[in-house]
């Protein structure tokens, strides 16, 4: 028989160790499936390794998604280090990609168009995360199930001005109107979609770890999440605390959709986030709610999505592999923090 | 004014409440199960999408929807048991592990159905459920063909609520659920085996939660589309609070939102202006999270919720 044994302490090496195994772990579970679609495994992830790294532009382009998961990755970690349990960094980045477009539409120069462009995100995004975050504080509603439905709420209201008010009247199609050209992110590299919201993501990612491990805000959220009454006895304000969260989170997750107007697609439609609210969830876990280890997590599911829709057209294997891969390396993550907490150990007369 | 209002009352306004409230009736029920038990299954919406991927793709290759609604209900036994493993063996984040099943289920479900059926412009649909009149009560009027006169699912959702209740109320098994997921320690100290009856009721869940998935694509729909659950799942888990963890308030709690579904529906089609219909699909979510801030202040979860058992811990 075997057994789990609490450990006392948590080797160091474990912190990098862990996510490797689980995305080791969901690679390897996953090639059965592109067994099954009748492709070579070994040729199928090649494909997806070489279009994701293989030359400078897929590189660039890898970041470039990396970037909204990157923002969302930190949203989720922030919240959930006070568990905080935001599963809405999906709709907060909708709310985020409509109020940058809206702003970004209005005549400014350049500097600051982008800056109240990610101001307005932001706010937006913060607004929208205060709703569970409020009702948790006041009337008791769990934060899991409002944020979700918060998502449904925001992507109905994104649709109804992309079908309604927004609408191109000329050629009909559910898209709103471009922000001005003096609103887009300039370009970092000539050739490639490298946009000043990379950037920002990757400073955002030590900043707020920063805020996190370095400041008041970051010691109070931490102690919250750890223990409510221990914060309450320290004379934390705790439903302070959880409204501050919010604000953060929400408001870094807005940034998410506002790098993806400003840097991507210069407008907004149905579809400008394929899921990346709920990829922040897996980059947050994989990382274990370290902001720095958001940036490689999010990377490399960045290079899954990248490598996932080249592999489908090289050997057919459909490309939402890419959302098996994720939701596999978040389950095999979650096992493998298990051993972060326990050792298995043999019990009883060994065979 | 009065033009809408007739609209509404009217028997097909009827049928069509009892049609949305089938799927989140089961579901919900199937949620209350695990929550009762202790267990907060957060996969349900992505194990409903799995469910109504493998029952009409059962289904339409076997030619038989009692096959497909057998391999929706197998599924969701089967995923709701990699639920329990990780949150109930294993004792991981409920939270966590449930959005991973969801996004597991259903990255799985668009995978496979796209192995199975290729890319297609219009997607394949089958012959669904027909309905079925029940003799002598499908004549009382109103009431007799809104409700007598339905699909075979539905008669199996309304005696899903008082059997339901039964069990969880009046049957050992059904104290044994309640007491784990009320107060662990004291059902294992009373001899009840808090690991094998969270497995059970999770699973259990997860079959009602396949007879979800298999209503849309074989009774309402009739075919597979990728939005097909849209947040029905997310609802069911609001629907258990609203409804108090209780077998025939959560299905009181189906009805309700299943009417201002259908409400919304109907304005939609009244074309009030030239609001965009997305306006009104907006209105059951807000309707929900209204309804659980009124009433969540009374409303009192199975203590041992979300909390893992692990009995050599204290």
């Amino acid at each position: 028989m075997f057994r789990l044994e609490a450990r006392s302490s948590t080797p160091a090496w474990f912190n990098l160790a862990l996510p490797l195994l689980a995305i080791g772990a969901a690679l390897v579970l996953c090639s059965g499936l592109i067994a099954l679609a009748g492709a070579g495994v070994l040729e199928a992830y090649g494909v997806m390794l070489s279009a994701s790294f293989g030359d400078s532009y897929a590189i660039t382009e890898t970041l470039v998604r990396a970037a909204p998961m990157i923002f969302t990755g930190l949203a989720v970690a922030v919240a959930f280090r006070a568990k905080f349990w935001n599963i809405g960094a999906e709709g907060q980045l909708l709310a985020g990609a409509v109020a940058s477009c809206f702003v970004g539409a209005i005549p400014m120069p350049g500097a600051l168009a982008i800056l109240s462009m990610a101001l307005a995100g932001a706010a937006a995004g913060a607004a929208v995360a205060l709703v569970p975050a409020t009702l948790r504080v006041k009337f008791k509603v769990d934060d899991v199930v409002s944020s979700l439905l918060l998502n449904s709420v925001i992507y109905y209201a994104l649709m109804a001005l992309i079908e309604g008010p927004w609408k191109d009247s000329f050629s009909g199609y559910p898209i709103s109107p471009p922000i001005e050209d003096s609103a887009n992110f300039p370009v970092l590299l000539e050739g490639t979609r490298l946009h000043l919201g990379v950037i920002a993501a990757l400073i955002a990612a030590p900043l707020i770890w920063f805020l996190i491990v370095r400041t008041t805000l970051g010691f109070r959220i931490r102690v919250t999440g750890e223990s409510p009454e221990a914060a309450r006895y320290g004379g934390i304000h705790v439903e302070r605390v959880l409204i501050s969260t919010a604000l953060l989170s929400g408001a870094l997750a807005g940034l998410a959709g506002v790098g993806e107007v400003g840097g991507v697609h210069f407008q907004v439609m149905s579809d400008i986030s394929p899921g990346y609210g709920y990829s922040g969830i897996v980059v947050a876990m994989l990382a274990r709610l370290n902001p720095l280890g958001v940036v490689p997590a999010a990377i490399f599911l960045a290079a899954v999505m990248t490598g996932a829709e080249a592999m489908s057209r090289a050997t057919g294997v459909p490309a939402f592999l890419s959302d098996v891969i994720q939701g596999t390396a978040l389950l095999a993550m979650l096992v493998a923090l298990l051993f972060t907490a326990y050792r298995i150990r043999r019990v009883g007369a060994a065979l | 004014m009065s033009a809408v209002f007739e609209q509404i009352f009217q028997v097909g306004f009827l049928a069509a409440i009892i049609r949305i409230a089938t799927p989140l009736a089961f579901a919900t029920l199937g949620e209350m199960f695990s929550e009762r038990a202790g267990v907060l299954n957060l996969g349900i919406e992505g194990i409903m999408l799995l469910c109504a991927m493998t029952g009409f793709t059962a289904a339409s290759l076997s030619g038989s929807l009692w096959l497909g609604v057998l391999a929706a209900v197998l599924t969701g036994m089967a995923m709701s048991a990699l639920h329990a493993l990780f949150t109930v063996a294993l004792g991981l984040s409920q939270h966590v592990c449930g959005i991973g099943v969801t996004l597991f289920s259903s990255g799985l479900a668009y995978f496979l159905y796209r192995l199975t059926f290729g890319q297609q412009s219009v997607p394949p649909s089958i012959k669904g459920f027909q309905t079925v009149p029940i003799p002598l009560l499908s004549d009382i009027p109103v009431l007799g063909s809104a409700v007598f006169n339905q699909f075979a699912l539905v008669y199996l959702a309304i005696i899903a609520i008082p059997l339901a209740a039964f069990v969880l109320y009046r049957t050992p098994w059904g104290l044994s659920v309640r007491m784990v997921g009320e107060n662990p320690r004291a059902a294992d100290s009373a001899g009840v085996s808090v690991i094998a009856t969270r497995f059970q009721a999770v699973i259990l869940g997860g079959a009602l939660m396949g007879l979800a998935g298999a209503f849309l694509t074989m009774a309402q729909f009739n075919a597979f589309t990728f939005g097909v659950v849209s947040g029905r799942g997310w609802v069911a888990i609001a629907l258990v609070v609203f409804g108090r963890w209780d077998p025939w308030r959560s299905a009181g709690a189906a009805l309700l939102f299943a009417f201002v579904d259908a409400l919304q529906l109907r304005m939609q089609a009244s074309g009030l202006g030239h609001i965009p219909y997305e306006t009104f699909l907006m209105l059951p979510f807000i309707f929900t999270i209204v309804a659980m801030a009124v009433m969540s202040r009374n409303a009192v979860a199975p203590s041992a919720l979300l909390k893992p058992f692990r009995r050599e811990e204290r």
